[in-house]
This record gives C-alpha cells, structure tokens and sequence, in this order.
C-alpha cells in the first residue's frame, strides 16, 4: 500500500511523515482509526487533502504538529518537522513549534475565537508570548496583513470584537492571525466549509493569495474536491484512514486513477427531468405577499410570494441572511407573518402554529439541516418514528411497529437493525434518513426541506437527494427545498426561486433561470460555485476584476 | 431473520419458573407475616395483604420483561431466600413487625433486580462507586428494618442517664436514659425518609416550575422569575424557621397540618427555589433544539414537551443536584432539629440527638458527634454515586 516517494532525501522536504498510525477511543476500546500514512511536503507547497467524514483527514492534519485529540494517540510512525522528531520531541518543544512554526485555522472562527476579546490582541498574542516581536509590531504587521487579506478598514477592524464582524471576515481574520509568526505550515481545517458561495470565493482568494506571497506551505483539509483543487499543488485522497490515491492537482482531476476518485470527481452529476408542466388549476400551497420580522422593526421577509404545486420541487436559494430559512417558519407558524396570507389547497392557513388543527399540521412536515439536533437523543428510532403515527394518525401496537418497519424499509434501513437503535448509533446521513421518515410517517403533502444536504458530506448528500426525488416519483409529495448550494438547485428543483434580502430577486422554472440572462445576483451565485477547474479561481477573479 | 438477530442479541432466555417461583414464596411468605398478626390489628394487617398482593403482581411483571441471564435469575431468588431464611431463624423478632420485614424484603428484592438490570455498567464501576453504592444500600437496609436491628424501641427508658459504652448499652445512654444504637437506627429510618421525601417534592415543584419557565418563555417566565428571586431573597434558615412557627397552629378545613408534613413542604418549598434556576437554565438550552421544534410542528401538548423531549435530556445535571440538594436537606433538616423546630422529640433524629447530648462534648466523649459522622458518611457515599452517574452520562473521559 505505501510506496516511498522518493523525496525523502530531497532536502527541501519541511515535514515528513512515515507509516503514521493513529487510534481513537470508543466504547472504551481503542480502534485504529489512521492506517500507516506516508506524506512528504516540501516548503512552499499546499497540499490538500481530502476525503469523507470519518476519513481521518483532520486527525492527520492535526498529527501533523504533533498533537492527537483527546480520546486520540499516535501510536506508530514518525512524524519530522523540519528535522525535528515531533513524537520525540517534549512538550515544551513541541509548544515552541505551535502558533510559531506551524499555525492551525480550525474550520470555525466563531467558535475558536474567544469572543471577550478583540481581534488584534488575539492576534498579537502568539508572537508576543513566543517573544519574537513587540506588540507595536505585531500590531502594525495584523493591519498589513488585513489590508492583503482584503478585509475592509484594515487599520480598525482588528479592534472590534469577533460578533462584530460577519463570518467570511472572521475566517480571514483567523487566517492572518495563523500567519501573525511567519510560519513555516499552516493546517487549514475546512475553513470555508462553514460559509456562503459568495463569501466562500473571497475567502479562498485570500487564502490563496497570502499562502503564495508569503510562500508558506500548506496543508489544505477539505471535503469539496472543487475547493481544493483550486488551492492545492498536490491533493491526497483519503477513505477510513486509508491513502487511495495521491498526485499532483491537475494530473488527479484530469486522469484520476482510483475508483473512489471518480465517484467524488462524479458527484454531483446526478440530475432530475424538470417538469414544469402544471396540471392543476390550483397549487398545493400559495404564498401571497407574505413579510414577517423579529420583533416588528426590520422587515426580514418582504412581500414574498409563490406557488408550489403537487409533486413538485421549488428551490428556495439565497446566501445566509437572505431570509430563506425564516420563509419557511413563516410558512409554517413558528413565526406567524405580519402581513400577507398563506393558503393550503382552497383553504387559509391561520397564521399562528397553535391556531392550525393536527390535520392542517399533518399535511405540512419539516426537515433540518442538522439531523443531529433534529432527533432526540433518548429517544429509540421507533418512538422517533412512530410518534406521528400515534399522533396523527391513532395507530399503536403492532399496526404502529409494522409501519415504523415499512418507513424504515422505504428509506433503505433495515428495519431490524436500526428500530432499536438510538440516534447517537447512527451516522449523519443515517440521521437524515430517519428525519426523512418521521417526515414521511405523517403522510404529509409538503415537505419543506431546509438545507439538508449541506451538513453532510457530498456523497452522502447525493444519495439524501436520489432518496428525496424517489419518494416523490412514488408518493406525489411536494418540496419546498431551501439551500444555498446551486448544485443541490440544480440537481433536483423544478422551480427556482432566488432571494436576496428578505425579497425574491428572481423566480421561475428551473431551466429558464439557469440559463441566461440571468438576473445580476444570480448570475454572482453561480459563478461563486467552484468548479473542479484548476484554473477556475484564478479565471473568475481576473474576470471579477475586468468588469468592475 | 427476526427470531435469530434476537437470540444472537440475548443470553439464553432464562427460565420464567424461577421468577415465579419465588415470587410465591414470598407472597406466601408475606401472607403468614401478615396473617399471624391478623387477630392484633385486624385493619392494618388487611392492608398488608393488599399491599403485598400488589407487590407481588409489580415484581413479577418487572421481572418479567427484564434482559437477563440465568445467573441473574440465580442471584435475585438467592438473595430473596437468603432473607427470608435469615427472617425464619430470627423469626420472633421479624414477626413483631412485619412492615418493617415486608420493606426489608422489598429493598432486598429491588437492589437485586436493579443490580442484575444495571449489571453491564456496574461490573465497571470505580471502588469509590462500589463504596458509596455499599454505603447506601446500608442505610436503606437499616432505615427499613430499624425495629428489627434496634436492640430496644424507639423512645423507651432503659437505663440511667449518660451511661458509658459497652456492656447492655453497646453505644450507652442518651440524656433521658434511652439507648444510644437505638435512637441511631431510628434516627436513620426518620431522617433519612424525610430527607429523601423533600428532596423528591423539592425536585418535583422545582423541575416542573423550571421547564414551563424555559418552555413558555414570556410572562410565565417572568412571574416564576421574581417569585424564585424573592423566596432566594430571604436566608433560607432564617426564613423556614418564620414559616414554621407561622404555619404551626395553622389550620386547613378544621384539620390542624401535621408538623411533619408542615416540615416537609417548607424545605421543599424553599429548596425547589434552587432547582428552578438550574432546570430553567438546562431546560433553555434543550428548548433551542430542532428536536423541540419538531415537537412543537407536531402540534405536541406542553406536558409532552415537558415529558418526553425535555426532561431526559436534562437527566445528568439533575440528577448530579439530586446527590448535592439530597445533603443539603439533610443538613438543613438536621439544623432545624437542632434549634428545636425540626422533627420533633420524643422522635429520634440525627440534629436533635446532637443538640440533646452536646453536654457530652464537653467533657471530651465523641458519643454526640456519631449521628453527625452518620450524615457525613450518606453524603459521601452519595456524592460518590452521583459522580459516577455523571461521569456515565456525559461520556468524560479521563485522558489515559
């Protein structure tokens, strides 16, 4: 399986690591979770890696300063860094390293910065602490690296806290406060995961643009294959802690050798026949100028309104803050509308959740984004499941147990193995399944989808999508399908609508707003979504910079 | 395929004759204990009966459909005859109280049920949870069969004051003449229930009051809120001690409120405060989830909500405050007894005991501190157990 890469000897190699075995603890036993990895990086050089959830990118990526989470242990190979042993090395030397030598952008800034302080002193913390330069310095070199990093008014940015800031911001702030000591590595774990298309694009931009400069290596941990195509000079892919496959970036996109490559390389590729012929006179559900706000001052909704008919999918698409998700509460009541009506059938929904009847509720279902949270954790899949029925429907006994078998069956878990299961013992994509049936248990007519692909990885979403869209070719069940993510919209909508700010900027069938002209915000949505080019960024942003 | 994934999932399918077998035992048992003391109270040994009839069906169905093996099977209906032997061979004394034997018998039966139930995650238990397990269990033994063990009656003179240890008295006298072991064992039964009892209602107002607060939100919030804030306003000592000599001679319909019963919903009343900020502040994070959202769409009744969404997720810390608020009742119980206003002589009490027999200190004698060494050691045991509880449920590791 490992084979020398011949590199060793080169003296430019800045980290080597040697059939690295890590193991993880669960269930109090200890598995091995990393098989014997071999990786070479010379300086200068990004190297992405890649790989589903579970793949043990980011126990890798970790490993490569020495340091295993908790409930982790390295437990063979060798890890060098620049000559230095790291599994050798003590604490304390290892501490010298850290934030100096090699710096760490953990995928979510919001979460790993301490929020009581501000930007700059989070920043000037490391170089100050490691006494390789003054504060003043530091401070100076934090407004230099904001201005390169594009964050706008770089000289005052770094005094705000980090809830001032918008998220693409913070995630630049993070990576320039990585590179505040000139590091020789910096490990990127997912950091555009989190974000928007839009946002995305800048924040990729950025990366790249200071990584080159500086001329700092890299290791660049993703999942999205297009995203690190554009930022990697070579790409490693991994599957349950095993190498398949590794290459320079061009070279693996355009002849990938391994199997697995192919399907990540291919996903995505999965497409449903539009039907835009409509068939009834009346729609399922119809939105009429709908607003609604929190706490009746700013409107985050505003006049929208739209059709969906039956067995049909309307994409609802927009960047975080577009008011996509607050749609659906409106729809549904937790966020009872100010001004506009809702109409189901011939019937008009009361605007508030505890004025509509268990039937009108029925006949409406909701899925999440994060399937985690979605399904109580003490609870059995069979009572997550069976509850509507009881609920709904007056089943119990083995009338209740024979369904929960048959839904489970339907999303292609086997009822005896997963009835008696807690959610904990499933994985994400399972999770969503069992999201999907409890939807389904309702026998609801509209389903609305919120982002429930975007939390899992892209293999396990395909799958989520064929799932949905052979449910609906059997059940005539209608989506309302909110996501940001224009691939998803392109896969599986009949519909599009576009939001921006709480107001629809555009709104039709699926291929006539795909094609263009496009509206102006469309047209920056899709050409935001990376594409598996090498060139692409580059390509975008020169274009970007023509047109402005 | 579903007959052979459930046997590869279980042990082989232990007898169902050994449950009832034992299980008629016992009734039989329990019969003969209740029938012999038929012709002295005729009412209340009617009402054993029933009470073990009941018993009976809620053990075997209990049993019924526990997983289990065959040598837990072995173990529950050894430990059931190891009692009922050790009744036989005492058997005059056992037969003079035959509700303290029937509680004897039930502690017996469901600490070995449970423990075949919970075996899997007892088995890898540290010592310090062995040790508070044992501790417990102990007390609970003692306070159930406190008659039985007690060389003489609750509050019967028996000898001279102050008499010294050893001989008769294996522990000497109290101030009054009464023997020191025996208050201990009684005080144990009376102190430890009533503990127990308020901390239950304490947790019950508490928990309640802190999920609709958390759930609803709004105005409902706000008024618990201040009410809380207010009761939390006044020291708690202080402040049972003014209801208590408020509500003495109170009377409800005529009926003057037993002082016990008057005790117990004080420091319920009062402790439930310190329940309600923390079930609020659970119950706030729980309600966020999607899970709850879920709920909600389903169009589910708050009690549900409360029920089945909130309240199990919310188990860990609760439960960890149960061992923490469990001694602080205790103590606060004890303090009360000590000033006067607690459970009330000639019952025997672990407070009082101490207050009575202060004198002794004085003169070097550790006798009066024993109930006090008594409390300290239930409340390590049970801060033991709760520490384990935890360390379970929230799946902290230690970093090996």
């Amino acid at each position: 399986m490992t084979t020398e890469t011949g590199n060793g000897a080169n003296g430019d190699v800045l980290l080597e690591m040697r059939g690295l075995k890590i193991e993880g603890q669960a269930d109090d036993q200890w598995h091995e979770i990393v098989h014997g990895i071999d990786l070479d990086l010379r300086r200068g050089e990004v190297l992405g890696l890649i790989g589903e959830s579970g793949a043990g990118k980011s126990t890798i990526g970790i490993a490569a300063m020495g340091f295993a989470r908790p409930g982790c242990r390295i437990i063979g190979g060798s890890i060098l860094f620049d000559g230095i042993d790291l599994r050798a090395a003590s604490e304390e030397e290892k501490r010298k390293l850290r934030g100096a030598r090699i710096a760490y952008v953990a995928q979510s800034a919001a979460a790993s910065f301490n929020p009581a302080h501000r930007l700059i002193d989070q920043y000037c913390e490391m170089p100050v602490q490691h006494g390789i330069k003054p504060r003043a310095e530091a401070e100076a070199e934090a407004k230099d690296l904001y201005r390169r990093l594009q964050l706008p008014e770089p000289e005052t940015i770094g005094f705000r806290y980090p809830h001032q800031v918008s998220g693409g911001q913070l995630q630049r702030a993070m990576t320039a406060m990585a590179m505040s000591c000139q590091p020789d590595l910096i490990i990127f774990d997912e950091p555009t995961t989190a974000l928007d298309v839009t946002t995305q694009i800048e924040v990729l931009a950025a990366i790249k643009k200071v990584v080159r400069e500086l001329n700092t290596a890299a290791i660049y941990i993703t999942h999205d294959l297009a995203v690190v195509s554009q930022m990697a000079d070579r790409i490693m892919v991994l599957r349950y802690g095993h190498m398949v496959e590794e290459g320079s970036a061009r070279e693996l996109i355009a002849a990938p050798k391994e199997e697995y490559t192919r399907q990540l390389l291919a996903v995505r590729s999965f497409r449903k026949e539009s039907q835009t012929k409509i068939d009834q006179d009346r729609p399922l559900l119809r939105i009429e100028n709908v607003s609604a706000s929190y706490g009746g001052v700013v409107k985050v909704l505003k006049n929208v309104s739209l059709d969906i008919h039956k067995g049909r999918t309307v994409a609802v698409v927009g960047e975080s803050g577009s008011g996509k998700s607050t749609l659906a509460r409106a729809v549904t009541g937790l966020l009872p509308p100010i001004e506009g009506r809702v109409f189901y059938g011939r019937e008009e929904m009361p605007p508030a959740l505890k004025d509509r009847s268990p039937e009108q509720l029925r006949r409406m279902q909701m899925i999440y984004q994060m399937p985690d949270t979605a399904l109580n954790p003490r609870q059995r899949i069979r009572d997550i499941i069976g509850r509507p029925l009881e609920f709904y429907l007056g089943m119990r006994g083995s009338d209740r147990e024979e369904r929960v078998r048959e839904l489970l069956s339907m999303i292609e878990l086997e009822p005896d193995e997963f009835i008696d299961r807690f959610p904990d013992e499933l994985s994400g994509g399972q999770k969503q399944r069992v999201c999907i049936a409890r939807a389904l248990a309702a026998e609801p007519e509209l389903i609305i989808c919120d982002e429930v692909t975007s939390a899992l990885d892209q293999l396990v979403a395909e799958e989520i999508l064929k799932l949905l869209q052979r449910l609906q070719d059997e059940l005539q069940v209608s989506y309302m399908f909110i996501t940001h993510d224009l691939a998803t919209v392109r896969a599986i909508s009949d519909e599009i609508v576009v939001m921006l700010r709480g107001e629809i900027v555009e709104q039709g069938p699926r291929d006539t707003v795909l094609a263009p002209p496009h509206h102006e915000y469309t047209e920056l949505l899709l050409s935001s979504v990376p594409e598996m080019d090498p060139d692409w960024l580059d390509g975008i942003l020169a274009k970007r910079a023509a047109a402005s | 395929m579903t007959a052979t994934t459930m046997d590869s999932a279980l042990p082989a399918r232990p007898s169902p004759w050994a449950s009832r077998i034992s299980v008629a035992a016992v009734h039989f048992f329990v019969l003969v204990l209740f029938l012999q003391n038929l012709h002295a109270d005729t009412w209340l040994a009617i009402l054993g009966l029933v009470a073990a009839h009941l018993y009976s069906v809620i053990v075997l169905l209990y049993w019924r459909n526990l997983e289990r093996s065959t040598a837990g099977d072995t173990v529950i209906v050894a430990l059931t005859l190891e009692f009922m032997l050790i009744a036989i061979i005492f058997w005059d004394r056992f037969s003079l109280w035959p509700w303290s034997t029937f509680f004897g018998l039930f502690i017996v039966q469901a600490c070995a049920l449970l423990a075949v139930r919970f075996w899997k995650g007892l088995r890898k238990a540290p010592p310090t949870a062995w040790f508070g397990l044992v501790v417990i269990l102990l007390y609970v033994i003692i306070a159930a069969t406190a008659p039985i063990i007690a060389p003489f009656t609750e509050t019967e003179i028996v000898g001279s004051e102050y008499e010294a240890w050893g001989g008769k008295f294996l522990l000497g006298t109290d101030n009054l003449g009464r023997d020191w072991l025996t208050r201990l064992i009684y005080g144990a039964r009376n102190t430890i229930s009533i503990a127990f009892i308020t901390t239950c209602l304490a947790f019950f107002i508490g928990a309640l009051g802190g999920f609709l607060s958390a759930a609803l939100g709004g105005w409902t919030d706000q008024i618990l809120g201040r009410v809380v804030d207010v009761l939390m306003a006044i020291p708690s000592l202080i402040f049972a001690l003014l209801l208590l000599s408020i509500f003495k001679d109170y009377s409800v319909f005529g009926l003057t409120i037993h002082p016990m019963v008057l005790l117990v919903v004080i420091i319920a009343v009062l402790d439930s405060t310190r329940v309600f900020r923390l079930a609020r502040a659970v119950g706030m994070n729980i309600v966020v989830m999607d899970y709850v959202e879920v709920s909600r769409l389903r169009g589910e009744g708050m009690w549900w909500v409360i029920t089945r969404e909130i309240l199990p997720n919310a188990m860990p810390p609760l439960v960890a405050e149960f061992g923490l608020r469990f001694c602080f009742v205790f103590l606060f119980l004890s303090a009360l007894s000590f000033l006067g206003l607690g459970i009330q002589p000639p019952t025997a009490d672990w407070g009082s005991m101490v207050r009575d027999n202060a004198t002794l200190i004085s003169f070097g004698d550790i006798t009066p501190l024993l109930p006090a060494m008594a409390i300290a050691l239930l409340t390590i045991g049970v801060n033991f157990v709760v520490d384990w509880f935890l360390h379970q449920t929230s799946g902290l590791r230690d970093d090996h």
